[in-house]
């Protein structure tokens, strides 16, 4: 191989040099791939490519020095790929006067290049320049840009200004330099499109927690807590949404086949009917028992059915159904009442003439019913019918098992709709009314997601 | 492929040439600039230093492009205003091409002779062309300055100066490259690559890496 020819060219080194201004010490860790360096202390930009890093640029740090949270100089793992931060700068954007900011980091390897993350408010962004350009659809509303097939849709424009710098960058950095920056979203992806001047480079973003970054890179402590919803930050819902109305349509077919088929196998058999009178006028014990009926098959519900002769009045019914073999009894008390009358509103009513209740899990065998009634004093006869039924479907647990299937997939989904709701009003598209200072151009704005739940 | 032995006609050391179309090649002990005539090598000029340069990328660097094997014979190095990038002179199974390496981004180009090329100084950014049924738009224009060539390469490049590139980009990822060097313009046709795609083999270490 001729690389191990007689002038083989030496292993690139990461260089040492002196600010030609403060003389404070300058590591270039990007060998000649970087463009300007930064130094440190005195904050001139150099010009990186030149052996005596001219000066390009002094810029005053007074306000606003910023420490990147990683540090130069570390290592992480991106993607599989070791890169190190060898630049950090801020860029600011102001609306009505205001500065938000965001930073970010150059990543670097000498065989892959360059790579960024992005910072703002806790939430982080994998970068990457994109090596074709993406298909850019001005007239939809909001305008989209296509890339691979996927659609994004268009969250933001802005002019950001480079508002700090450290280290190193492939590019020619100036503090002060703006550019137009619009984003087009599909979370968890994000592409970028900055103009300056005639060049226009396009980017794309992958959302990154703090958590991972920290994970990456090895930092000590925790990352800064991510606040609000941030343009691309993947819905944690949005996907659940989908999931669970697939699960609820799921549950919904079982649990039709299931209430025809317990439907189709009931019995439904009538084991006892009878019409009783109460004398209420009496004073002796009302109390009696019914014949002996049998219950068959298998363990299942008894169905009760108490209707009363009620006219503004009530009657109660203290019932025990006893096993005749084991005297096992199942005590419980049922009451129908109906009254009615007239007010300033005009007729009412209250009550019915009938009540229905089902015992459940009532074993085969034979059985007989102790009912005792009970009413107000001297109001003469109440007659009454039970019917009692063995083995009937309760449709009221299916009501109930489709509501508790109804009530989170419902929650989710208005969940995952505020989300987007907090999302979008971030936007140059927030809808006006719903926040008076969140016109176009408001950018990320801090928000919690305290929020979300406050409409 | 690897060619019988010739010595250079300046040093006398041994010239293997590792392609039988390469056309010039440069002395890896004096760096004297050889051509291939019918009889001999001829001695046409001298490479001084090279730019410190750090691709990862040197001659005889082996790897994968499309299923085809590839290695590195050559190259022309060049400075602009973001430092210097390469222009690797690659022999695949099936011919040769350009493997460009400018900051560590990657391009695969190909010789695209016969098509109707814009004139010098005519083509600016934004402007469209179409070539082989795919639309390209200028993206940059780089006014670059010859720095040496090193290895064998497909043609006769030396003792040039400033020399203009016009990069275009179509919808569909593909990518052209209109080289301004010569008098008659040039156009290469191709596409960006990841770097892992390359599978690439016998690159340069970097110290810490």
């Amino acid at each position: 191989m001729s690389a191990s020819g007689p002038n083989a060219p030496q292993k690139p080194q990461v260089k040492s040099l002196n600010c030609p201004s403060c003389g404070a010490a300058i590591t270039l860790r990007s060998f000649t791939q970087a463009v300007t360096v930064v130094c440190d202390h005195c904050h001139s930009i150099l010009d990186a490519q030149d052996p005596r890093l001219a000066i390009l640029q002094k810029f005053e740090a007074a306000v606003g020095e910023d420490r990147p949270l990683i540090p130069l100089g570390t290592r992480g793992k991106i993607r599989g790929t070791d890169y190190e931060a060898v630049g950090f700068e801020r860029r600011t954007i102001h609306v009505d006067g205001v500065p938000y900011s965001w930073h970010e980091y150059v990543l670097f390897n000498p065989y892959k290049g360059f790579r960024y993350l992005t910072e703002y408010n806790g939430h982080w962004n994998d970068t990457s320049i994109l090596r074709s350009v993406p298909s850019l659809d001005r007239d939809a509303n909001p305008p989209t840009v296509s890339y691979l097939g996927e659609t994004y849709r268009h969250f933001q424009t802005a002019q950001a200004a480079t508002s700090f710098v450290l280290g190193e960058f492939p590019w020619q950095v100036r503090v002060g330099e703006t550019a137009d920056v619009s984003d087009y979203v599909s979370p968890p992806r994000v592409i970028s499109s900055e103009r300056s001047g005639k060049e226009i480079t396009w980017s794309m973003g992958e959302y990154m927690s703090g958590g991972d970054v920290w994970r990456a890179f090895g930092l000590p402590g925790n990352p800064p807590e991510a606040v609000g919803v941030y343009e691309n930050q993947p819905s944690p819902l949005s996907a659940d949404t989908t999931k669970i109305w697939l699960a609820f349509v799921g549950f919904l077919v079982v649990m039709v086949v299931m209430l025809i088929g317990f439907s189709m196998a009931a019995r439904k058999e009538t084991v006892l009917q009878g019409t009783y009178a109460f004398d209420t006028n009496s004073r002796t014990d009302a109390s009696f028992v019914t014949d002996v009926f049998e219950l068959k098959g298998h363990t299942s519900n008894l169905e009760l059915q108490t209707t009363a002769d009620v006219d503004n009045k009530w009657i109660y019914l203290n019932y025990a159904l006893i096993n005749v073999e084991m005297g096992k009894a199942y005590d419980f008390g049922r009451e129908v009442s109906y009254y009615h009358g007239y007010d300033s509103d005009g007729a009412w009513t209250e009550g019915s003439h009938s009540d229905s209740v089902a015992v459940p899990s009532v074993p085969p065998g034979n059985y007989y019913l102790r009912i005792e009634p009970e009413s107000d004093f001297g109001r003469g006869n109440v007659y009454y019918s039970i019917s009692a039924k063995r083995d009937v479907p309760q449709m009221s647990w299916f009501g109930i098992a489709l509501l508790a299937l109804l009530v989170p997939a419902g929650l989710i989904t208005w969940r995952s709709m505020s989300f987007e709701h907090l999302r979008w009003s971030e936007s140059d598209y927030a809808p006006s009314s719903s926040d008076d200072d969140s016109g176009p151009g408001d950018f990320n704005r801090p928000i919690t997601l305290g929020n979300l739940f406050k409409t | 492929m690897t060619q019988p032995a010739a010595n250079c006609p300046n040093c006398g050391a041994k010239i293997v040439f590792r392609w039988s179309s390469s056309v010039q090649t440069v002395c890896e002990y004096c760096k004297s600039i050889l051509v291939r005539t019918d009889v001999d090598l001829k001695k046409v000029g001298q490479v001084a230093d090279l730019p410190a340069n750090s691709s990862p990328i040197q001659i005889g660097t082996e790897g994968v492009y499309n299923h085809h094997a590839l290695v590195v014979v050559g190259r022309i190095i060049y400075e602009y205003d973001q430092g210097t990038w390469n222009e690797w002179h690659v022999v695949l199974n099936n011919g040769s091409a350009w493997l460009s390496d400018a900051q560590d981004e990657y391009v695969v180009t190909f010789a695209a002779p016969g098509r109707k090329l814009p004139a010098a100084g005519e083509a600016q950014v934004g402007q469209r062309y179409t070539w082989d049924n795919e639309i390209y738009t200028a993206t940059t224009i780089t006014k670059a300055h010859y720095c040496g060539v090193e290895g064998e390469l497909p043609f006769q490049y030396w003792d040039k100066e400033d020399v203009v590139f016009v990069d275009l980009m179509s919808a569909g990822g593909k990518f052209a490259t209109l080289d301004y060097s010569d008098e008659t313009p040039a156009l290469y046709l191709g596409e960006a690559v990841e770097f892992d795609d390359l599978k690439l083999e016998n690159l340069r270490k970097f110290e810490g890496w």
